[in-house]
């Protein structure tokens, strides 16, 4: 079983999002950087596929040269090599970064033999655009189903179950080599251990020069939100405060009539 | 005549989704013609509850290959009404399979698409407002290409109730389909837990956090949920310690809810969980600090122990209902 898994360096933001003067980023420099927290998971799952059926994996990303730390993260873990895309840090659109990551596939496949299975994201923490590994799988002509949280592998086959609209799940049976965009709670990701990090630093990361296009949407600038301003209402404190809780869902109807 | 506005309509039972009742009503804001897009099984009788919602047409696609849900088998439906039709735009609800049906339908045609948009001026140059970090930002654009594709995000506008009005003129279409486009669809089902309440339809949701302190402690949450029909939910916190299944987290990796009431628990208040629970009408925070970040978008408050104000709360609801 080879496996890739694409993943993206993203800010790890807690509280409020405060961004740069001229409005065009995130004002990272309090801030650590993660791997967005559905490819978390797809870089688990690849470890685990691999540790329970063999081959080889093989974690990409693109972006600037400091997300070589989120490639040893996932190393760290276990995944066997890595492929860095590396930008100038400009910010590739998904058409863009679709095209650049079918290319080092395509490439990667003609040297060392085909991938089982891709990984991605359901969507990036940050940009969040729903699409890349979609684009990707109908470049490649291979199945692709979103919203993963389960997924089992038998013969050629890979079953993937999902959350239905309305409750409950669904599941998706796709030949191989397919496609998959994973979701937070596939898994629970490991942390690294100190050897799995020593391993990770000594290996090597491929570098790859994608090209740079635009298409859309092309951004002008970012703003927070503004918040409602609501202003909170205390109701009471402690226990004591139950009447009037009861009071208020009386006045929504939330307890019937 | 100007292009139409093309929207991609979900329906379960022959019933149109909330999330498509609010791209129809974001679409009808545009200032063009508004037409339905319909796909699958009860796509007719879905097409016919949709008068009085400013639906010049719907066109209907019901063909029994596409009877189990197909993504790039819905996407060559939507795209063979996009042939036809030759629209400005196609919105699509920001849903899983709305997201996922106009994205196959953006690499089929190589257009870029924008997702979960909050706000549209069409123009020369179309400026658009969507959501980045799950609606803690927003980021000005342009969208231009022939047709520009676009999800509309969760819960910015209100889907109106029907008025009395024209039904829409149905129009149905036969679609080619590849064999490729039939490979990935729905070949099982696992029908949710019976007795459980939907997070995403219930009027009340009580959400807990790191301040429950475990799975068991739990219970008191749910007590009080059963009384009023209610859904329980959970942190991120909550779900990475396993304390609740990931299926019930509210937040940027997990659910939007909107319900009537959300009483959040134990709950501090980090941005990747306010944008899942924003959108309810009241919020009620259940702390012990008052000065946690969940304050700032609380309605109401109770200041302490959830674990003596929750039960409180039950005996009080028992006590009224004799």
């Amino acid at each position: 079983m080879n496996i890739l898994v694409c993943v993206k360096r993203v800010p790890a933001t807690g509280g409020r999002i405060v961004l740069t003067p001229d409005g065009q980023e995130i004002d990272t420099r309090y801030l650590g950087f993660t791997i967005s927290p559905h490819e978390e998971c797809g870089v688990e799952e690849a470890a685990r596929i691999v540790e329970t059926h063999g081959g080889s994996s093989a974690v990409l990303t693109l972006g600037p040269a400091a997300a070589e730390e989120q490639l040893r993260d996932a190393m760290a873990i276990g995944i066997d090599r890595a492929i860095l895309l590396e930008t100038d840090g400009r910010e590739y659109d998904p058409i863009a970064t679709a095209t650049a990551i079918t290319a080092v596939i395509r490439d990667q496949e003609a040297a060392n033999g085909p991938f089982d299975l891709v990984l991605f994201g359901n969507e990036a923490a940050d940009t969040g655009d729903f699409q890349v590994g979609i684009r990707v799988a109908v470049a490649l002509g291979r199945p692709v189903v979103n919203g993963v949280k389960g997924i089992t592998l038998t013969d050629g086959s890979v079953t993937a179950r999902r959350e239905a609209p309305g409750g409950g799940w669904e599941t998706y049976a796709l030949p191989l080599p397919a496609v998959l965009g994973v979701k937070e709670g596939l898994n629970l990701p490991r942390y690294p251990s100190v050897p799995g990090r020593l391993r990770a630093k000594r290996k090597e990361v491929e570098r790859v020069a994608p090209a740079w296009s635009q298409t859309g949407p092309i951004k002008l600038g970012l703003r927070v939100p503004e918040q409602q301003g609501a202003q909170v209402e205390i109701l009471g404190r402690g226990p004591d405060a139950a009447p009037a809780v009861v009071d208020l869902l009386e006045r929504i109807g939330a307890l019937g009539s | 005549m100007s292009a139409p506005i093309l929207v991609l309509v979900e329906h379960a039972d022959g019933e149109p989704d909330r999330l498509s009742l609010e791209a129809l009503a974001f679409g009808a804001s545009l200032g063009a013609d508004v037409e339905a897009v319909l796909v699958g099984p009860g796509s007719a009788d879905a097409a016919s509850r949709l008068g009085g919602r400013g639906v010049a047409r719907a066109h209907v696609i019901e063909d029994a290959r596409l009877d189990a849900y197909a993504p790039a088998g819905y996407a060559a439906a939507l795209g063979a009404v996009v042939d036809a039709r030759s629209p400005s735009a196609v919105l699509a609800p920001g849903s899983d399979r709305g997201t996922e049906v106009l994205a196959h339908l953006a690499a089929r045609t190589g257009l870029p698409m924008a997702a979960n948009v909050v706000s549209v001026e069409p123009g020369e140059s179309w400026r658009i407002v969507r959501q980045r970090w799950a609606g803690s930002l927003l980021e000005d654009a342009t969208l231009d290409a022939p047709i520009r594709l676009m999800t509309v995000a969760p819960h910015v506008v209100e889907a109106p109730e029907a008025a009395a009005g024209p039904v829409p003129e149905v129009v149905t279409h036969a679609v080619d389909l590849s064999d490729a486009d039939l490979v990935v669809r729905v070949t099982g089902q696992e029908a949710p837990e019976s007795g459980r309440v939907s997070l995403t339809d219930a009027k009340v949701v009580i959400g807990g956090g790191r301040g429950v302190g475990s799975g068991e402690q739990f219970a008191v949450l749910e007590e009080l949920a059963a009384l009023m029909g209610a859904a329980v939910g959970g942190s991120r916190v909550a779900t990475s310690l396993g304390w609740r299944p990931h299926s019930d987290q509210i937040g940027q990796t997990g659910l939007r809810i909107a319900p009537e009431l959300y009483i959040a628990c134990g709950i501090s208040g980090a941005i990747q969980h306010i944008v899942g629970c924003k959108a309810a009408k009241r919020i009620l925070a259940i702390n012990t600090d008052p000065d946690s970040p969940i304050m700032a978008v609380a309605d109401y408050a109770v200041i302490g122990d959830l674990h003596a104000i929750l039960p409180a709360i039950t005996a009080e609801v028992r006590r009224r209902q004799g």
